[in-house]
């Protein structure tokens, strides 16, 4: 195929083959997005543990005395609240405030990384370039890393089989820098599935070593790798945002939910500004978590109805596999906002009743 | 791909077992496989008249929608309702207890420009 000639292959391609996967052009890279059931990998990862390959990540080192000063100027979190070792969810947003991305910010002793999209990683990078001052340098370290995340309750009884860093010991949205099957690594509490796990950042020379030292350890735990789909059901019953579907250059934090992340009193930071206005305007739209009251399957770009007038579209949206119901996320005008608030999606020409719930959609097990 | 011989197929990946002047219709282990998951299945109504090609359903998967096109024209006289509990029969077993609805054959000339199970293969090999 044509469009396959320019998109790289993870240093897990030929192991997604192996396990039958139905694999697919994402963001650049041939990644699995099944192997045999996206219901039955998504159950894994929230009863037993399961293997993502999340290589085609983006990563940034940002270095220089002015590292920290630079990126609190193109973030809205607050990097100056980091310490040594611990990472930050947070978002680059351009000066009207729409959002360039959505990324990890992590800290080591003497410099930064960025964890970006795969699909924006050539966009970040330029926007980020764009803005670099004297004494910092940004260096795209993307092909020199591979990426696998652990997730499920049995994450950490496989992966402590294979490292002498005690595990418990690291916090929620922190990480080590230690050996794991021998591997130089660093071992990030992280991930994109509201179960507790690692994301383990390594070189692609190692990558084949680790995955067959993760499924020999996980093998008494049914461990098993997981796709893209069951990636996104997990993600989305935790309503965390996806670039693209819920977030993007046209909506802003604010709406988006991202307030937490928001820091306007930090100082000031590009698009600071604008997002102040936008906490202060009394009608603003809003993303919200809903449930359907029927049977029936939102998906993104549905339209969002109440009282016959048109409020909204829904960004997200799926069959719970945990639930067993449709969930999603919808932009609404705020009046609809409420938890509680019925709101209609249209489904392919017929209404359906949805309720605005609070996320997340089922209990998060990160801790 | 499992393609059995006694069917007839459609382009849109449908088959039609064909008995006299009815049909019991489905759809096929590659759309079942390209599907994924199925977790719900709009079942047209009993009585209702269908032509060749139109939807008579809907198929939700977790990951996409897809129309259930009529292989043949006629009227429905019977729905799979198992599938309204579990629509992962259509998964498990699309040529047998995956069936989606019986046909009353209101035009035979139709089952002529229906594929063998030869071109079917052809289609998804």
């Amino acid at each position: 195929m044509d469009e396959n000639l320019n998109v790289k292959k993870t240093p897990f391609y030929e192991k997604h083959v192996a396990f039958g996967a139905k694999i697919l052009p994402f963001a650049g890279y041939l990644m699995p997005i099944q192997y045999a059931s996206i219901l039955d990998e998504h159950r894994a990862v929230r009863e037993k543990v399961g293997v993502f390959d999340v290589t085609h990540m983006g990563e940034f080192i940002v270095t220089g005395e002015n590292a920290e000063e630079f990126l609190n100027s193109i973030t809205i979190n607050d990097v100056t609240k980091l310490a040594v070792g611990q990472v930050q969810y947070s978002a680059m947003c351009y000066p009207d405030g729409g959002i360039v991305d959505d990324l990890l910010v992590y800290r080591f002793a003497d410099h930064y990384m960025l964890v970006v999209n795969a699909s924006n990683l050539e966009k970040d990078f330029n926007w980020i370039n764009g803005h670099v001052p004297a004494r910092v340098s940004l260096t795209n370290i993307s092909d020199e890393t591979g990426l696998l995340a652990i997730q499920g309750p049995k994450s950490f009884a496989t992966l402590q089989k294979l490292t002498k860093v005690n595990l418990e010991s690291i916090p929620f949205y922190h990480f080590a820098e230690g050996e794991l099957a021998g591997i130089p690594m660093i071992i990030s509490r992280t991930g994109y599935t509201g179960e507790r796990g690692f994301e383990l950042y390594h070189s692609p020379k190692y990558s084949d070593k680790l995955w067959n030292a993760i499924f020999e350890a996980g093998k008494e735990f049914g461990i098993q790798p997981i796709g893209l789909g069951a990636r996104d059901t997990l993600r989305l019953e935790m309503k965390y945002a996806l670039y693209g579907n819920d977030i993007d250059q046209t909506t802003n934090p604010i709406e988006a939910g991202l307030g937490w992340i928001t820091k306007l009193d930090k100082g000031d930071f590009i698009a600071r500004d604008v997002l102040v206005k936008v906490k202060e305007a009394p009608t603003v739209r809003r993303n919200v978590p809903f449930e359907m009251l029927e049977r029936a399957i939102p998906r993104h770009g549905y339209k969002v109805f109440a009282n016959g007038k048109e409020i909204g579209v829904v960004t997200s949206g799926t069959q719970s596999p945990t639930l067993n119901k449709g969930i999603g996320a919808a932009y609404v005008s705020a009046e609809f906002s409420r938890i509680g608030s019925i709101i209609e999606i249209d489904i392919r020409g017929k209404m359906n009743k949805a309720t605005v719930v609070k996320a997340p959609f089922v209990p998060s097990h990160t801790l | 791909m499992n393609v059995p011989s006694n069917l007839l197929f459609t382009k849109d990946h449908e088959w039609a077992l064909v008995s006299g002047d009815e049909a019991k219709v489905g759809i096929t282990e590659y759309a079942q496989h390209e599907l994924g998951d199925i977790v719900y299945i709009e079942l047209p109504a009993v009585g209702d008249p269908v032509s060749k090609g139109d939807s008579i359903g809907t198929i939700e998967a977790v990951k996409t929608v897809a129309d259930i096109y009529s292989p043949l024209s006629g009227e429905i006289i019977e729905v799979n309702e198992a599938l309204k509990d579990a629509s992962e029969l259509v998964n498990k077993d699309p040529y047998g207890e995956g069936w989606i609805a019986r046909i009353k054959i209101s035009d035979p000339s139709e089952i002529k420009s229906m594929l063998s199970p030869e071109e079917y293969s052809k289609l998804v090999d």
